[in-house]
C-alpha cells in the first residue's frame, strides 16, 4: 500500500533511522560500560614488549579491573596525566617522575620493576663496541663515527641515552648521529635498514622480528637497567581520577601476586622484566 | 620479495582462522569508519547541496575555504580533537578521550570538507538541468535539496565511498584521539602502525592486505549499485 | 480554501538583459483568463525569456509583472519545457511528485495521477522510470504532471518543436484537452501549423520588441507589419539577437 506522508517525510524518516541505527550500533559496540576500567598512561617501548598482553588477563582476574593502556612516549605518558586524561602514570624515567610528583601531579612514586637497555649493532661491530662498558662503548662508537639511531623523542630510554652520552662528555653530532624522533620500534627498524648501532631495551628487542645483521653488543653494564616506577595520578588535582581502582591496581603491582605475574612473562625462556618493588630504587 | 608473499600467506591465514582479535580490529574499524562517513554524509550532503543552489553572500569565500580544508593535515584534526576531548579541555566532562567515539568525532570532522566540497559539484552540475522545472514547481529550497540529494543518489553513493576510503585509512588522527588500545580503540591502520614498529613486518602487510581487500569490496558493490542503476533509471 | 486570484497577468514595460545583451525590450502584454495565446517569432527574438518572465521564473531587469494587481506569484500555474526534466523515479512518480509540491495527498493525490496519465495515454508505462522513456513519451509525461496540478495557466515552450510528427499530432491533442478543461494557454512555437491550429490571439516578437498583438485568422491572412509578413514567409528564421535558448 502506498505511503500517505510525502516522499520528502518518508525519505527523512528514512535517513534519521538510519543514523539512529548506527548510533546504537555504535554504542552497542563501545566496550562495557564506564565503570571498572582505569586508563593507564605507559610507554611504546613497554607496549612493545608484549608486557600488557601477558599481564593484564592477570590483572582482571585477580582485581576484575580492565586496564587500558594508552602507550605513548614517557613524555606524553607524563603529560596526559598531568592533564587528567589517564588514572595512573607506569614510565620508566625517574628524573621526570620525581618532577611529576613535585608539580603536584601524581601522589607517590613507587618502584615496581626493571628491565635492562643494551646496545645493538651490526654483527661485524666496525666501532669495536662489544663489551660491558656502555659508557666506553659510546666513546668508540663516536670516534669511529659510525651509524647511530637515536630516538630523539623525550622518551625514558632517550633520556637515558642522553645522560650515557654526557657521562662519556660527548654531544653526538654528525650525519652518523640519526634521531628518528619515533618509538622503540620504528628506530630499531632505522638500525636494522641501515645497519647502525642503537640503544634499546630488552623487551622490544627480544620481540623485534626485522633485525637484519644487528645482535646485542653491548649488555650487563648496571647503568643500563631500566628503572619502572608507577605512579597514582593526584585526585585533588584531577577529581575524575579513579583513584579507588587505580590504587587497587598499583597495590596489585607491588603484592606478591603482580611481581610474580611480572617475573613470569618471557620470550624464548627469557625473563624481560625484574620486579623489584619496596627496593626503594 | 620474500616478505610480501610471506605476508600474503599469512594475510590468507588469518582470514581463514578467523583469529578473534583479528576479528575484532576489522569489526570496530568497518563500525567508527561507516559511522563517520554516515555523520559526514548527514551534514555534509544537505550542505553542500544548499551550497551549490542557493546563492548568499559570501558564497564564494565559502567555497574557496571548503577546497582549502580539504587539504587540512589529519594530524593538526586529530591534535584539535584531542585538545578538546581531553580532561583538561572544553568538553572533558563528556570523558570520551581514547574511546571510539572520539574516533568517530575525528573521522567525521576530516571527512566533512569532503563530503561537502563534493556533493557541491555534483548539484552544482545537476541543478543546471533541474533548476526551471523545479522553481517553475514551486519546490521550497529544503524540498529541492532534498530532491536533489535523491535523485544523484548514485553519484552521491560515490562520495560517500571516497569519504569511506578516507575515514578507513587514517592514521595519526585515529590514534591520537584514540589511544591504540588493545580491544577498545585498536583499529586496522593503528594496528598496522604498530606491528610495523615492533618490526613484525609480515603481519602487518596482512593486516594492510585485508584492509585493502575491504576497501576494493566496497568499491566493487558500488560501482556493481552504479551499472545496475544506469541500466534501470538511464 | 480561497485561492489569489491570477488574472488578469499584466507585464508591464518588461526588459530582460543578460550582461549587454537585451533578450526583450520594453514589452507590454496582459493575459486574461480563457485565452489561447501563441507567441511566434524568429529564434533568439525573445519568446523563451519573455515567458519565463510571465511565469516569474526570471526577474526583469525593468518592468513588473503583476498578478490581479499583485507582485506576488500565486501558485496554480505550469510550465512544459522544451526539454522535459524528470526526475530518477517512474513516470506515475514523478506525477505525484508534483502534486506532493502543491501539497496534495493520499487518494486524491492518486486519483488525479492516474487520470492525468490516462489522458496522455500514458497508463501503460506508468511504473517505467522516466528517463528511459522516449523523447515524446516524456514531453506528455511532462502534460500529464502539468495537468494533474490544474494549473489555471500552462505555459510551454516549443512543446511539438523536438517531435515527430506522431508524438507531436498526440501532444496537440493534450494540449488541446487542457484548454477545454478550462486553462489558460500560453506558448511559444515557431511551427505555424501549430500555431494556427492551438492559438486564437497571435502575439508577434522581433528582436526582442512586441510588434502584433493580433487574433490567429488575421495574422496569418493580414500581418500588420513587414517584419511579421517576410518571418511567415518564412525569410526571417535567425535574428541573432541573443543566442541563449532557454532549453537548450
Amino acid at each position: 500500500m502506498g505511503w500517505n506522508i510525502a516522499p520528502f517525510i518518508r525519505r527523512l524518516t528514512v535517513t534519521w533511522m538510519v543514523a539512529a541505527a548506527t548510533a546504537a550500533l555504535l554504542l552497542a559496540s563501545a566496550p562495557v560500560p564506564a565503570q571498572d576500567f582505569i586508563t593507564v598512561a605507559s610507554t611504546t617501548s613497554t607496549e612493545q614488549s608484549g608486557l600488557f598482553k601477558h599481564l593484564l588477563p592477570e590483572v582482571k582476574k585477580a582485581t576484575g579491573i580492565e586496564v587500558r593502556v594508552v602507550a605513548v612516549g614517557t613524555g606524553q605518558a607524563l603529560d596526559m596525566a598531568r592533564r587528567g586524561d589517564a588514572d595512573v602514570v607506569l614510565v620508566h624515567d625517574r628524573a621526570a617522575e620525581e618532577k611529576f610528583l613535585a608539580e603536584g601531579n601524581g601522589v607517590k612514586r613507587y618502584p615496581v620493576m626493571y628491565n635492562d637497555l643494551v646496545i645493538v649493532g651490526p654483527k661485524s661491530d666496525p666501532a669495536g663496541a662489544k663489551g660491558k662498558d656502555v659508557i666506553a662503548a659510546l666513546k668508540r662508537i663516536a670516534g669511529a663515527q659510525v651509524p647511530f639511531a637515536s630516538r630523539g623523542d623525550n622518551s625514558g630510554t632517550d633520556a637515558a641515552e642522553k645522560r650515557y652520552w654526557k657521562a662519556a662528555h660527548i654531544e653526538p653530532k654528525g650525519s652518523w648521529y640519526r634521531e628518528t624522533g619515533s618509538g622503540m620500534g620504528a628506530t630499531l627498524n632505522t638500525a636494522s635498514g641501515m645497519n647502525a648501532y642503537a640503544l634499546t631495551d630488552r623487551g622490544t628487542w627480544l620481540s623485534f622480528k626485522n633485525r637484519g645483521d644487528l645482535v646485542i653488543l653491548v649488555q650487563g653494564d648496571r647503568r643500563l637497567f631500566n628503572q619502572y616506577g608507577v605512579m597514582l595520578v593526584n585526585p585533588a588535582k584531577h577529581p575524575q581520577v579513579k583513584k579507588e581502582l587505580g590504587q587497587k591496581f598499583i597495590d596489585y603491582l607491588l603484592s606478591p601476586a603482580g611481581q610474580a605475574a611480572i617475573a613470569s612473562y618471557k620470550i624464548g625462556g627469557d625473563e624481560l622484566f625484574f620486579p623489584n618493588a619496596g627496593s626503594g630504587a | 620479495m620474500e616478505d610480501l608473499s610471506a605476508s600474503f600467506i599469512l594475510a590468507l591465514r588469518l582470514i581463514a582462522g578467523g583469529d578473534e582479535e583479528l576479528r575484532e580490529i576489522v569489526a570496530l574499524s568497518l563500525e567508527v569508519s561507516l559511522a563517520s562517513t554516515l555523520f559526514a554524509c548527514i551534514v555534509g550532503l544537505p550542505a553542500g547541496a544548499f551550497v551549490a543552489i542557493r546563492p548568499f553572500i559570501g558564497r564564494r569565500a565559502v567555497i574557496v575555504t571548503l577546497n582549502a580544508l580539504l587539504g587540512l593535515p589529519s594530524v593538526v584534526v586529530g591534535l584539535l580533537v584531542y585538545l578538546l576531548l581531553s580532561r583538561a579541555g572544553p568538553l572533558g566532562q563528556l570523558g570520551i578521550l581514547f574511546t571510539p567515539q572520539a574516533i568517530v568525532i575525528a573521522q567525521t570532522i576530516l571527512v566533512l570538507p569532503m563530503v561537502i566540497a563534493l556533493a557541491r559539484q555534483f548539484v552544482d552540475d545537476a541543478w543546471h538541468e533541474y533548476r526551471e522545472q523545479l522553481m517553475s514547481l514551486g519546490v521550497s529550497l529544503a524540498r529541492a535539496i532534498a530532491t536533489l540529494l535523491w535523485d544523484l543518489r548514485y553519484s552521491l553513493l560515490t562520495v560517500a565511498l571516497a569519504a569511506f576510503g578516507r575515514a578507513a585509512s587514517e592514521v595519526g588522527a585515529v590514534m591520537i584521539v584514540g589511544g591504540n588500545i588493545d580491544g577498545v580503540t585498536r583499529v586496522m591502520t593503528t594496528a598496522i602502525a604498530l606491528e610495523t614498529t615492533k618490526g613484525d613486518l609480515p603481519l602487518a602487510l596482512g593486516l594492510g592486505l585485508i584492509l585493502i581487500l575491504v576497501v576494493l569490496a566496497l568499491n566493487a558493490a558500488v560501482f556493481a549499485v552504479r551499472e545496475w542503476s544506469l541500466r534501470r533509471h538511464g | 480554501m480561497a485561492k489569489p486570484p491570477i488574472f488578469p497577468i499584466d507585464g508591464r514595460g518588461l526588459t530582460v538583459r543578460f550582461g549587454r545583451v537585451t533578450a526583450i525590450s520594453d514589452i507590454d502584454l496582459s493575459i486574461h483568463g480563457t485565452r489561447r495565446l501563441a507567441i511566434l517569432g524568429a529564434n533568439g527574438a525573445g519568446k523563451s525569456v519573455l515567458l519565463r518572465t510571465l511565469h516569474g521564473l526570471i526577474q526583469p531587469t525593468e518592468g513588473t509583472v503583476t498578478w490581479c494587481g499583485s507582485p506576488l506569484r500565486p501558485p496554480d500555474q505550469a510550465m512544459v519545457f522544451q526539454r522535459p526534466v524528470m526526475l530518477r523515479r517512474t513516470a506515475l512518480a514523478n506525477v505525484q511528485y508534483a502534486l506532493d509540491v502543491h501539497g496534495v495527498e493520499g487518494n486524491e493525490r492518486e486519483m488525479r495521477t492516474r487520470e492525468a496519465l490516462k489522458r496522455v495515454g500514458l497508463t501503460a508505462i506508468a511504473n517505467r522510470q522516466a528517463r528511459v522513456l522516449s523523447f515524446g513519451e516524456q514531453q506528455r509525461l511532462a502534460l500529464a504532471r502539468a495537468w494533474a496540478l490544474r494549473p489555471r495557466i500552462l505555459y510551454l515552450d516549443e512543446p511539438t518543436s523536438s517531435l515527430d510528427p506522431t508524438a507531436a499530432t498526440e501532444v496537440e491533442r493534450v494540449i488541446h484537452e487542457i484548454q477545454v478543461a478550462g486553462t489558460t494557454i500560453v506558448v511559444t512555437t515557431h511551427v505555424l501549423g501549430f500555431a494556427r491550429r492551438i492559438a486564437d490571439e497571435i502575439v508577434f516578437l522581433h528582436k526582442g520588441r512586441l510588434l502584433e498583438r493580433t487574433p490567429v485568422d488575421r495574422f496569418f491572412s493580414n500581418p500588420q507589419t513587414p517584419e511579421a509578413e517576410r518571418f511567415l514567409k518564412g525569410e526571417l528564421p535567425w535574428d541573432g539577437i541573443s543566442r541563449r535558448s532557454f532549453g537548450d
